[in-house]
Order: C-alpha cells, then structure tokens, then sequence
C-alpha cells in the first residue's frame, strides 16, 4: 500500500511538528508512506473567499503529485474536504475523481482502512476535543449533534486507545471555533468572539491541552490562549497518537 | 398579459423537471399508551386535562373555578351548563365571554392539539377571544400523531378549522414564557370515558 | 460598491462592542436551539420527516406553476378572492388600494416575513394608512422603530428593560418595571382594543394547500386569529413557494415547523381557513418578488424550500454574535445570506462571507437546505460578477500563483512561509486584524518540507 502523504500549506509552514507526528504514526503503522515534495496547497484558501476559478493551476499541480498512490492522506479534514468536492480538471477528470475518492483525513484513514484497533501512545493528560466544522459535518468523523443519529467519533475511538489520557466534557460539543479561512481576518469581531467563546469552553473544564483535527482551527484557538498568557496548548491529534 | 400569467409564465420557465411526491410512512399507536401520552404533553404546554366519567363532573369543576357574576358560553349538548345567549350576530360581542365551553373533534397526542372546526364553535374567534376555554373531548376520541390526524380528518369540507394545543402564549420578552397573549389564558379539557 | 453605509463585518464589530449583550444574545439563542435538539430527539424519526418534508418540497417547486393555478382555483371556488403581485410594489399597491376601496384607513397585521420584505409598513405610513403589528415582538420592534432581527423572535435583541421602559412611554406602564409578565398584560390589553377596532387585518400564510384551496396560519399568540375573525376583510400575503400540494402534507411540516422553530410540539394555535366568514371577505395575494427568477438558478432554488422556522439562525455561531440587524436585510441569518443575493446582489455581496461554512444551518433545517454549500456557491457568483474589492483580487491572484508553483512556494526556503504569514490571514488590509485579539505562530526553524528533505532520504 503506497501512502502519498499530503501535508496542507499552513502545517509545513507552521507546524511541522504535526506533519511528522503524521508521518511518524502511519510508519510506526507499518504503511509505506512518501511526501511528493513539490505539493503546496489545496486551492482552499482562494475557493472558500469565491475565487475557485483561479485555481486550476492549483488543481493541476495536486494531481500530479498524488495520481501515483493508492491513498492520499492529510492531517487535516477541512483541505480534504475541499479537495473530495472540489478538486476537478478539465484536462484530467478521471485522475481528479479517483483522487478525491482516495483522499482520506488521517483519523479516518486510521479507522476505516488500516482499521486500527490499538495504538502503543501514551499521554498522561486532561484533553479537550475540538470538532473541527469540515471534518465533522462535511468528513463525518464524528456524529453532529443537530442529527437525531446514533453517536460516534473516529477521532475520539482512537484517542481512546492512548493510556492515561482524560477527555474532558464540553458544553457544546461541536460549535465553531470561528476561524473560516479569510473569515478569520475579514470578520475579526466575530471571528476572534467565537474563539475565545470556544477556548473558554475548554478552559472551565480544565483541559490542560486542545486538540483536534485541523490545525487552522487550532492555530487560531492557539493565538487567543496565546495572548491570554494561557499556559494550555494545541495539539494536533496525531501528535497525541504519536505520543509516549 | 396579466400580471397572474406573466409570474406563472416566469416559473413555468425556471421550474425544474418534474421529481415524484414520496409517500408519507408512520406507525400507527393504538393503545392505551396515548391517553397518558397526551395527557402529558398537554400538561407540558400549559393546558390542563381533567379526566371525567360524566357531565355532572364538568359541572362541579367549572362551579369550583369560576365566579358567579361571569359569562360562560356554552358551545355543547351539556344542557345543564349555565349560558349566555349569543345575542348578537357580531362577533365582537364576545369580547367579555370569560369562559367558552366547546366540543373537540380529537385530540393529537403527540402535541396535545385539539381539532375544532367551525361547526363546534358557532363564531370562529370564540376560543380565541374567551378569556379561558374548556374543552370536552372523548376519551376514545385521540390519536397519536400528525399523520393520523389528518388521515381522520380526511376530505372534511370545513370551512374553517384549528389545532388548539394549550392556552396563548408568548416568550417574545427574553424569551420567558408568558402563558395568556391574545388569546384564552387557560384551557382545559375534560376527557370523558 | 456597496451602496449601503455599513456592512456586515462591520455592524456585526459594533455589536460586539458589547461583550455582555454578546454573550447573553448568544446563550438565550443557543437554549433555543437546545430546546429544538429535545424536541427532535423526541421523534425517531425525525430524519425521516426532514427528509420526506424535503422531498415534498422538491416536488412543489418541480411543479409550481401547476399547483398555484390548482390551488388559486380550489380557493376560488371557496369564495376566497386571489390576487397576483409580481413584486413587493405590486403587493404594497394591491393591500393599500383594498383598503382605500372600502374606506378603511386602519389596519391590524400578525407576523408576515413577506410584508417586512416587501416593507408594507413604511408604504402604508406613507400612504397615509395606519397599521398595527399584533405579534408582541413585531409590536415591540415596531413601537422601537427598528426591524426585526430574527424571523419568529423579532425582538430577540432586545432586553426586558428595554421593552419596559418603550412600555412606559407608548402604553403608560410603570416606569422601570421590566416583568415579562406585566409587559405582555399590558400588550394583550392594548391589542384587544386594536382587534376590536380594525375592519381589516392582514396575516402571513404558512401553508397553502393546492387540493383544498386552503391556507394555514400557525401563531402562539393567537393574534392572527385574532384579527381575522373579528375583521371583515382578511388580507392573506404569501410567496408563491408556500403552496403544498395535499392536506395531508400538513402532517409533515407541522411536526416539523415548531420543533425546530421553539422546541414545542406545535404552535398553540394552526388555524386552517378555507373559505371566508358568511358575509366576510378574504383576499389572497399571490407574491413573487423574484422567487421566479430563485427558482430559475439551479444552485439556489432549493432555498425555496424555507419553511420560516429561523432554526438555522438559532444554530448559527455567527448570528448569535452579530445579531440580526448586521445582517441589514428583512430576513436574516444563513437563511437571509443566501435568499438576498438573488434579490440585489450588489447589496447583500457582503452575506454569504458571513460565515465560517461550519455546516450547522443546513444539519437543523427541516427541509434539508444545503444552506452553507449555497453560501459557498454564492461566494464564486458575487466574485465572478465583480462584487468584491479589487485589492481582494489582486491578492487572491498572487495567493493562487504562489500556491501554484512549487518553486514559487518553496524559493528561497522562506517566501512559502512569509506568504503564508500575509496571507490568507492578512488579505486587504494594511494592519493585520489577526494580531488584534491573538498572537501569531511562532514560525518554526524548518518547514515539514525542509525536515523531510533532510530526515528521509530517497
Ligand atoms: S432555511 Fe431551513 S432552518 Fe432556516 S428558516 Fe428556513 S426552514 Fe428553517
């Protein structure tokens, strides 16, 4: 099984430390796993301000880095969602389709193909979980509490499998932490409202660390701790799986 | 072209093409189950429901409520019950009614609805206007949710027609519960074995 | 440009200006969508009904133009007499002109979305006509001069103190008593008269019914009931998507309507009018006001499906900390964002950005609106017809080319991160906003792309 490893824009730049804990994790997993590395980016960030027309050349690049694997994984569920319903091209259709059927988020690559059923990580550690908006409700990887459907979590399955963690409750469970891409910056008011709202959330119940599975998400959660001088952090997820 | 065919001309234009109507599935409840069932929920909505063998139960329930000088309508076949003559053929005349008694069709478990037509009210503001409203409901007479409902009533050709489920209310203040906005501040409904 | 003062970025920056309002118009709007998730939980088969409800609603707009003749002539058979507005000026002419034909100069409104859209108040005003909204909210709003700033709660933006003190001046109530109780009393006092008083009244319509020729109105209040029965001419305004095609689809919506509305299991009040009082007349106006041409983009027809339950606003993360009056529209809300563009794009460019995309609206709306895959559709039409700053563009396009081109991104080791750093985040705006109220990461040594070069040789 070949691995192409896709490594969004933002977490090469900034947060390398949960790119390797990706790539570390699917290697400890026994999967062969290979970062093309003339990869960028996915074309979100211009699609979700309504400029989707401009990125073509984006789309093209994309596809030629990952036709070649079997499975294209991030860490990320927002650039994979982007890509399962947006990636199109007019000069490769079939390739752009079989890519976006081959593209998985790293917790559900985990639990839906390689099925993992334990995880040697430890982290001795009060965690709050943070639902990602496009992973949940456009990946599914965990139930979305408007639905009147039987409750699941893929992420949360397996931070269950890592000793001596402590998930703390929330009092709303998936709300919006209020980063949205150019949202953040176009609607500060709003925006930074939603997160510290969100951060505050975690805060009561006394989570020590925030994690999820989009940095972006956890990127702007991180600024509003950061200018608090709150000593709590963000971890991706793969960097808890990866842990101990 | 008059305005009427120009807009149905513009969605003749856009509309898309035809997609079929689903069919409506539910279960149906048949059991005891929806007497507490709609007991409860009406109770949760503000009404209250009196469970009564006979008419003579009504009577002492409403003597026990009300004062002596107030104006009760009565809208039933309970002879006995005290009532105005609608004098007049205005409906404005209500206005100081203060207790209409009225029949229902059936009661809706589900959502402690009561459907009444205009046959079982005489003027159509009565339940409305009144300042309090009772209900006389048979016991046999309740289904359990929406579909059924209309299923019972079918192709009824009323006129005009209304789910009551409790009194008026309103949360439109900070969305605190205020029960008795225009309409009846209380009803009651006497379910009759 | 933007030919209205302010937009939503910014009325929404000066309503956070008030951080406690904030948090509790949040709070009060998420126990409202709290009590909407009991409810359904209630139902195990509430899925089911969202689903058929959509279903049905699909095929109403596949055949629109059919069942409007059908049910204009079953109500015209009820004696009920229909009229045709094209646009919200038509309506307005119609309701003012019924009036003025039977020397009416006062009139009695419950609840109508449709009116408000088609601002009927200001017309009538204008016209010399007076009328007086008997919902309790709508009647605050309307004594406070302000529109409502949501679709069933109209005056959610408003604390109790003050309505009160509004009581105090427009109906003589205490002066400084803020009880929900004695304001709603007194409110109930000054509409009797209102009802009692007025030879018209106007309601909205909720349903209406191809079959039967029937319309169906669903109140708490029981003011539209109210007013319509004591009146002698009913003026009933609906958007021709209003129509069902059988009785027996009430069924469906009114499970839904106010469990996702309020929580409840149903309105106090669903009346069904069918043919007027003996004596009495009902007129029926039939409005488009460019729901036709919503129906005609394939993208955005499905909006059309609305049902007015405001559910998708109560569940909105962004509406519950902007308030319903940032979004400068008669209905606001995701629900408002993707409606308004079609009316005048230009004016409402700034709505579908109003919006993380988080996905929520479109999980509690009972007819299945993919509300935010619309507001994202939308993003790419107001682009693509130049209703975005130029600078935006501009920026967007070097974004594109950077991210398009490996060497671009990776030249020099750095530019990648330094883009990345001005951009998205950074985009048209000569001080970063990010910075106001969070810190930035701290850019690490090495990319992923540097570490891997180094870590894994091939
Ligand atoms: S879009 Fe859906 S959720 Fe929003 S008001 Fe309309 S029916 Fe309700």
């Amino acid at each position: 099984m070949n691995i192409g490893l896709f490594i969004p824009c933002y977490v090469d730049q900034f947060y390398p430390g949960a790119a390797i804990a990706t790539l570390q994790l699917l290697e400890k997993l026994g999967v062969n796993v290979k970062y093309p590395k003339n990869q960028t980016c996915c074309g979100q960030p211009m699609a979700n301000s309504g400029y989707e027309h401009l990125n073509g050349d984006c789309n093209e690049l994309f596809i030629k880095n990952f036709e070649q694997f079997d499975y294209v994984v991030a860490p990320s569920g927002s650039c994979v969602l982007h890509v399962k319903e947006h990636l199109h091209s007019s000069k490769h259709p079939q390739e752009a389709s079989v890519i976006s059927n081959k593209v998985y988020e790293l917790s559900s690559f985990l639990t839906d193909v390689l099925k993992v059923e334990s995880l040697p990580a430890k982290f001795p550690h009060k965690v709050g979980v943070h639902q990602s908006c496009h992973g949940q409700r456009g990946l599914h990887l965990s139930q979305m509490s408007e639905l009147v459907a039987d409750p699941f979590s893929k992420p949360g399955t397996l931070l269950n499998m890592v000793e001596g963690i402590e998930i703390v409750p929330l009092n709303r469970i998936d709300e919006c932490c209020g980063f949205g891409g150019t949202f953040c910056v176009a609607e500060e008011a709003v925006s930074a409202k939603m997160g510290q709202d969100r951060v505050a959330d975690h805060l009561i119940h006394g989570a020590e660390y925030i994690t999820g599975v989009d940095m972006s998400c956890l990127m702007h959660m991180e600024g509003i701790l950061h200018r608090r001088g709150s000593k709590v952090k963000v971890l991706h997820l793969a960097e808890i799986l990866n842990a101990g | 072209m008059t305005e009427r065919d120009k807009i149905l001309a513009a969605i003749r234009a856009n509309q898309p093409v035809l997609s079929p109507l689903p069919e409506i599935k539910f279960n149906k409840v048949d059991d005891d189950s929806i007497t507490d069932k709609f007991i409860k929920t009406l109770t949760t909505i503000g009404g209250k429901v009196v469970c009564a063998s006979k008419n003579d139960d009504i009577f002492t329930y409403i003597s026990s409520v009300t004062i002596t000088d107030q104006r009760i309508l009565n809208m039933t076949d309970l002879a006995d019950l005290k009532s105005l003559q609608s004098d007049t053929a205005l409906p404005h005349s209500l206005q100081n009614v203060e207790l209409a008694v009225i029949k229902g069709h059936f009661g809706v478990a589900e959502n402690g609805a009561i459907w009444v037509t205009e046959e079982l009210i005489g003027e159509r503001v009565l339940p409305f206007i009144s300042q309090n409203l009772v209900v006389v409901l048979n016991v046999n007479d309740l289904v359990d949710n929406m579909h059924e409902a209309y299923e019972k009533i079918d192709h009824a050709g009323y006129s005009f027609g209304t789910f009551i489920a409790g009194p008026s209310k309103t949360a439109d203040i900070e969305q605190s519960l205020v029960v008795g906005a225009h309409g009846a501040r209380s009803m009651t409904v006497f379910l009759i074995e | 440009m933007q030919n209205v003062t302010k937009n939503h970025a910014e009325l929404a920056t000066e309503f956070n200006k008030d951080e406690e309002r904030v948090d509790w118009h949040d709070e009060t709007l998420w126990w409202v969508r709290q009590k909407r998730d009991k409810a359904a939980h209630q139902l195990p088969e509430w899925e089911y009904l969202r689903d058929t409800a959509s279903k049905i609603k699909e095929n109403v707009l596949s055949n629109l133009s059919g069942y409007l003749q059908q049910f204009e002539e079953n109500a015209e058979k009820n004696g009920v007499i229909v009229h045709w507005a094209a646009d919200a000026a038509a309506h307005n002419k119609i309701v003012v002109d019924l009036l003025t034909a039977n020397g009416i100069t006062k009139m009695v409104k419950s609840k109508s979305m449709l009116t408000e859209e088609c601002h009927l108040n200001e017309y009538m005003e204008n016209n010399g006509l007076e009328v007086i909204d008997s919902d309790l909210g709508e009647r605050i709003v309307q004594l406070a001069k302000e529109p409502p700033s949501h679709i069933v709660l109209p005056c959610i933006h408003k604390k109790k103190e003050e309505i009160g003190d509004l009581f105090h001046v427009h109906l003589g109530t205490p002066e400084g008593n803020a009880d929900p109780q004695l304001l709603t009393e007194a409110a109930r006092q000054h509409l009797r008269d209102t009802f009692l008083t007025r030879r018209a009244a106007l309601t909205g319509v909720n349903f209406a019914v191809a079959e039967t020729g029937e319309f169906v109105i669903c109140t708490n209040e029981g003011n539209a009931d109210m007013g319509a029965h004591l009146a002698d001419i009913h003026i009933a305004s609906m958007g021709i998507e209003k129509i069902i095609p059988e009785r027996k689809h009430l069924g469906v919506f009114l499970r839904l309507l106010t469990r996702s509305a309020t929580g409840q299991p149903i309105t106090t009040y669903s009346s069904h009018f069918r043919r007027p009082r003996s004596g009495k007349k009902i007129h029926l106006i039939i409005v488009d006001n460019g729901r036709s041409k919503q129906l005609g983009r394939e993208d955005f027809r499905n909006s059309l499906k609305c049902i007015r339950c405001g559910a998708c606003m109560n569940t909105c993360p962004v509406y519950r900390r902007s308030g319903g009056h940032s979004y400068h529209s008669a209905i606001a809300g995701p629900i408002g964002s993707i409606l308004t563009p079609n009316l005048d794009m230009e004016k409402y460019s700034d709505l579908p950005f109003a919006s993380t995309l988080c996905g929520s609206c479109s999980n509690v709306c009972p007819v299945k609106i993919d509300i935010h895959q619309q507001l994202y559709k939308w993003r790419q039409v107001i682009v693509k017809n130049g209703y975005t700053p130029k600078s935006k563009t501009v920026a967007m396009k070097m974004m594109s080319f950077t991210l398009s081109s490996p060497s671009a991104y990776h030249a020099g080791g750095k530019v990648g991160r330094w883009v990345l750093k001005y951009a998205p985040f950074a985009i048209n705006n000569k001080l970063n906003p990010w910075y106001k109220q969070r810190d930035m990461p701290q850019p690490p040594n090495a990319s992923f792309g540097e570490w891997y070069a180094k870590n894994r040789k091939e």
